[in-house]
């Protein structure tokens, strides 16, 4: 625990230093990426430690804080959330230290570096506070300090909207969070979580759905989504990797914490969180295919994400609901191995579509094309991290959702409502999986191969070693992960008991290592069947050089880079399919003469929930605001007044 | 004996896949009046291509140079896992199924980047049908597949294909019946066949799978080829297990059989080539609803028993 302290304050050093160096910039930035890297290799021992041996670890000191005590609790399940944060915003400084580098004196970078800082040391807060009152201080501070982030370019305008939607879905989720709190701590001894008290019946529900309200609108899973894809990319790179990476876990934290609290479940839950899951990986890779910009299509494709570990969660509760505890421990282990997985491949996606905007200095698919010849590396990264985003062997995507078909294939041979939940649960990942196959080669299609569409992709050029090295170790991480996927499976149940009961975490470990050690086996004996082939064809090609040539043009005669396949034409036809739901605007040209001349085409993809449903809600709540507008008039003395009778009001009720 | 029969399973499949389209051809052929090309034709094609230098676009990069070479891993690979006349192969475990249809996504994967890296606008068009249908075409397959889970109560391919007996033919025939003709719509759109692509046209725009392969020469359109009859295998070999639930004990007889029931699957994907024509692209999604449609019923038609 000492160690986990000390990571605590070189990340409070780490926001602090930078604050006072603000007027050298770069020597602001160089203590905050020190700082972030030491304080991620001081805290991953413990962690790990924590991690492996399965033995929690807590640390109390008093504190003058009304309700609350300085607790905190490191058990399996937290450590499991802790590594990812770790290695990620480690790696996610260095990187963002060649990132922001051009960004000096015409950028506050000193601020930036505080924020980022403080961002990690809320996190790490928000995964092993054990009082509810140090969480939600951790949980603000984490809101307070991304919001800086996601307005780090706010002289643009649609970085200011994404501020203030994110704004606004942070505080109506600390809002429910507090109704959970208060619900949870109401005639508890004190708000530690460990004092709480289990509510039954209609105060369980109550709890379970304002936790899921609450917690939901951080992890931004369909309805609660709207300010995911608005912000993530608002903000620079290397956040956005921290962001979707492992911030919005933090929503799936709360939930996985409450459901671990509120045992036994009654089977809707279960039905409400598949129901949940299933809309948001299906629409998450729907939407994340018409998206015109790189780093949209990845905050759609973290939307797919968090629909599949919730997707994962509810089969889970529906199988333990009905007593098929086996396989919900399949489907426990698969949603928590995903969170891991997903943070190492989403961070790598995000730092890939970083050097892009670093490179090019433009995310528009439309404008990329042929950056795999100007930056070959960080093409091979983000294809790598495609891959894996796909769920593909041998990369480490393919083994968490593998544990959740498991557990829907066993589901299938369950009596009732568990088959049910098991055939949707397959279905949804399959579906998804196509899905969002196409998204993701669409996107490292049209941006890194090819031709480059403008001058800019022409001129662009590659990142610097700060930039790629974490790249190259995500991928590493990504593979290595991917292929000793049976060694995870010690941990993960170490984390499965500490978050939903010993049994499950248990039962996981049995039932998911055999298959386990069969997946690890393949995916090795696939990466030897893929370097014979390729000794192969070198051994055919016998040192005869290949000749080169243009493409392939059907005779045409003078082929342009603007001929390519784009982005939008390369989603048309799924897109056109969806077009009910994903009501994409769009401008055909009409061809009325028999030589048409000039003709112009453009599509544009809709936010659909939030010009449908968030924008005419908020409409309605301001025109009710209106109405009593009478009590908001800015006479101080009347504000004063109010506060008074307020007061006194609360001492008469206390007598 | 009982160690060398994967070997000899394994290296029947291998060698005797790129017979599959040269029985194709031949019925369609027959059909048409011709005589046709000759059985053996695609092992000709592999020999000269596989000696001949290839010719690369100055456009690509090792994307396209890695796209035949993952493709046709990830298919011999996906082969380990198959069974061969309802008796395992090399791999069998839980959820193997789920780990051979990644296997051909990432096949897939592969060669859509690979069409995508040569900036050809006929490439791209490839590539997006091919994604579009795969769409469609996956979750069918995987709906069939777990109808199979549900029907024999084994959660592996060796496990689901041994367990079929003539005994589960008379109890749930319809289902079985469903998930074979939802698995040969399958097979037609995931290998490219008639009514959902024509491996024949000569015209690009209307190609799906032969248009994301037209810069590819040499030894990378072999390892093309000789994929795609490993795919072809894959899913002939899928469908004829299920209509083959016979094992008379002797591994030669049923080994026998099989090969037989193969060549008609060969010839019956000939057949539905030369009696219908090429879907619109538009209505091919319709096509693959239906398999999905077929496999849905057969479930619930499971479910309910």
């Amino acid at each position: 625990m000492p160690l986990f302290l000390l990571s605590f304050l070189l990340l409070l050093c780490g926001a602090a230093l930078p604050l006072l160096l603000w007027r050298r910039p770069l020597a602001a930035q160089r203590s905050a990426v020190c700082c972030a890297v030491a304080a991620s290799a001081v805290g991953l021992v413990p962690v790990l430690r924590v991690l492996f041996t399965g033995v929690p670890a807590s640390f109390s000191f008093p504190w003058s804080v009304p309700l609350a005590s300085f607790s905190l609790l490191l058990d399996p399940l937290s450590a499991l959330f802790a590594v990812p944060l770790l290695l990620l915003t480690g790696l996610a400084a260095v990187y963002g230290a060649g990132y922001l580098a051009a960004c000096a004196g015409k950028k506050p970078l000193a601020l930036a570096w505080a924020a980022f800082n403080l961002l990690t040391a809320s996190m790490l807060l928000v995964f092993s506070a054990a009082n509810a009152v140090l969480f939600l201080l951790g949980w603000e501070l984490m809101a307070a300090a991304s919001f800086l982030l996601v307005l780090f370019e706010h002289e643009r305008e649609q970085a200011r909207k994404a501020g203030f939607i994110y704004l606004a879905a942070g505080g109506t989720g600390a809002l429910l969070l507090l109704g959970l709190f208060l619900l949870l701590g109401a005639g508890a001894p004190s708000m530690d979580f460990s004092d709480f008290r289990v509510p039954s019946g209609g105060a369980a529900t109550a709890a379970f759905l304002l936790a899921l309200g609450g917690f939901g609108l951080k992890a931004g899973f369909i309805p609660l989504h709207v300010w995911l894809p608005e912000a993530h990319p608002a903000a620079p790179s290397h956040v956005s990797a921290v962001m979707s990476g492992i911030m919005i876990k933090t929503g799936l934290y709360g939930i996985i914490r409450v459901l671990g609290l509120l045992k036994p479940w009654p089977e809707w839950w279960g039905w409400l969180l598949l129901g949940l899951g299933l809309v948001s990986c299906l629409g998450g890779a729907l939407f994340a295919l018409a998206q015109h910009e790189l780093k949209r299509v990845l905050a759609y494709s973290s939307i797919e994400n968090v629909g599949i570990i919730l997707l994962a969660l509810g089969l889970g509760v529906v199988a333990a609901a009905c007593g098929a505890h086996q396989l919900a421990s399949l489907a426990f282990a698969g949603a928590l191995l995903h969170v891991f997985n997903h943070a190492l491949f989403k961070g790598l996606l995000f730092m890939g579509a970083g050097a892009v905007l670093h490179g090019t200095g433009t995310g528009e698919l439309e404008a990329l094309g042929g950056l795999s010849k100007r930056m070959p590396a960080a093409a091979a990264f983000f294809m790598a991290g495609s891959a894996a985003a796909c769920a593909l062997p041998p990369l480490n995507g393919f083994a968490g959702e593998f544990l959740v078909y498991l557990g829907a294939l066993r589901a299938l041979n369950s009596p009732g409502s568990v088959a049910l939940a098991g055939v949707l649960a397959g279905l949804a990942l399959a579906a998804a999986g196509a899905v969002a196959a196409a998204a993701f080669t669409r996107a490292a299609g049209t941006a890194f191969l090819g031709e480059p569409r403008t001058e800019r992709a022409a001129g662009a050029h590659a990142p610097g070693p700060l930039m790629a090295v974490p790249m190259f170790l995500l991928a590493l991480l990504c593979l290595l992960s991917g292929l000793a996927a049976p060694l995870l499976l010690g941990p993960l149940s170490a984390a499965v008991s500490a978050g939903f009961g010993g049994y499950y975490g248990f039962a996981a470990g049995l039932e998911a290592m055999g298959p386990f050690l069969y997946i690890s086996a393949a995916a090795l004996c696939l990466l030897g069947l893929i370097a014979l082939a390729a000794a192969k064809r070198r051994a055919f090609l016998g040192g005869r050089q290949p000749a080169s040539g243009v493409t392939w043009d059907c005779g045409y005669a003078a082929p342009t880079a603007r001929m390519q396949y784009g982005a939008s034409s390369f989603a048309q036809p799924l897109t056109d399919f969806f077009q009910p739901l994903l009501r994409k605007l769009g401008q055909y040209p009409v061809i009325s003469e028999y030589f048409p001349a000039k003709a112009s085409f453009s599509t544009e993809a809709q936010a659909v929930f939030y010009n449908s449903v968030y924008t005419p809600a908020a409409v309605r709540l301001r025109d009710l605001a209106y109405r009593f507008s009478w009590l908001q008039h800015g006479r101080l003395q009347l504000y004063i007044m109010y506060i008074v009778v307020t007061l006194i009001g609360l001492l008469l009720w206390k007598l | 004996m009982e160690i060398v029969k994967p070997f000899c399973q394994y290296l029947a499949a291998m060698t005797l896949a790129p017979l599959l389209p040269g029985i194709v051809n031949r019925v369609k052929a027959f059909f048409a009046g011709r005589r046709g090309q000759p059985v053996l034709q695609l092992y000709f094609d592999l020999y000269k291509l596989l000696n001949k230098t290839p010719v690369y676009s100055r456009t690509a990069t090792w994307v396209f140079r890695a796209g035949p070479v993952a493709g046709v891993s990830a298919l011999v690979m996906a082969l380990l896992l198959l069974p061969f006349a309802g008796r395992p192969s090399f791999l069998s475990f839980e959820g193997d199924f789920i780990f051979l249809i990644y296997l051909l996504g990432l096949a897939r994967f592969a060669t859509v980047l690979a069409a995508l890296d040569t900036g050809s606008a006929f490439e791209g068009m490839g590539a997006s049908r091919e994604m579009q249908f795969a769409v469609f075409a996956e979750p069918a397959f995987f709906l069939g597949l777990a109808a199979l889970v549900r029907v024999s109560g084994q959660t592996s391919l060796a496990g689901i294909f041994g367990a079929l007996t003539p005994e589960t033919w008379r109890q749930a025939a319809p289902v079985l019946a469903l998930l074979t003709a939802s698995f040969f719509i399958v097979l037609l759109a995931e290998n490219s066949r008639v009514p959902a692509d024509d491996p024949n046209t000569h015209l690009e725009l209307t190609m799906i799978h032969e248009v994301m392969v037209l810069d590819h020469s040499g030894p990378d359109l072999a390892y093309i080829l000789y994929g795609a009859a490993l795919k072809l295998w894959l899913f002939a070999a899928l469908i004829a297990c299920m209509v083959l639930p016979r094992h008379s004990g002797s591994w030669a007889a049923d080994a026998g059989l099989f090969l037989l029931v193969m060549a008609g699957v060969a010839a019956a994907v000939g057949i539905v080539e030369s009696v219908m024509a090429r879907l619109r692209l538009t209505k091919v999604p319709y096509m693959l609803i239906t398999a999905f449609a077929f496999s849905a019923l057969a479930l619930i038609f499971q479910m309910g028993r």
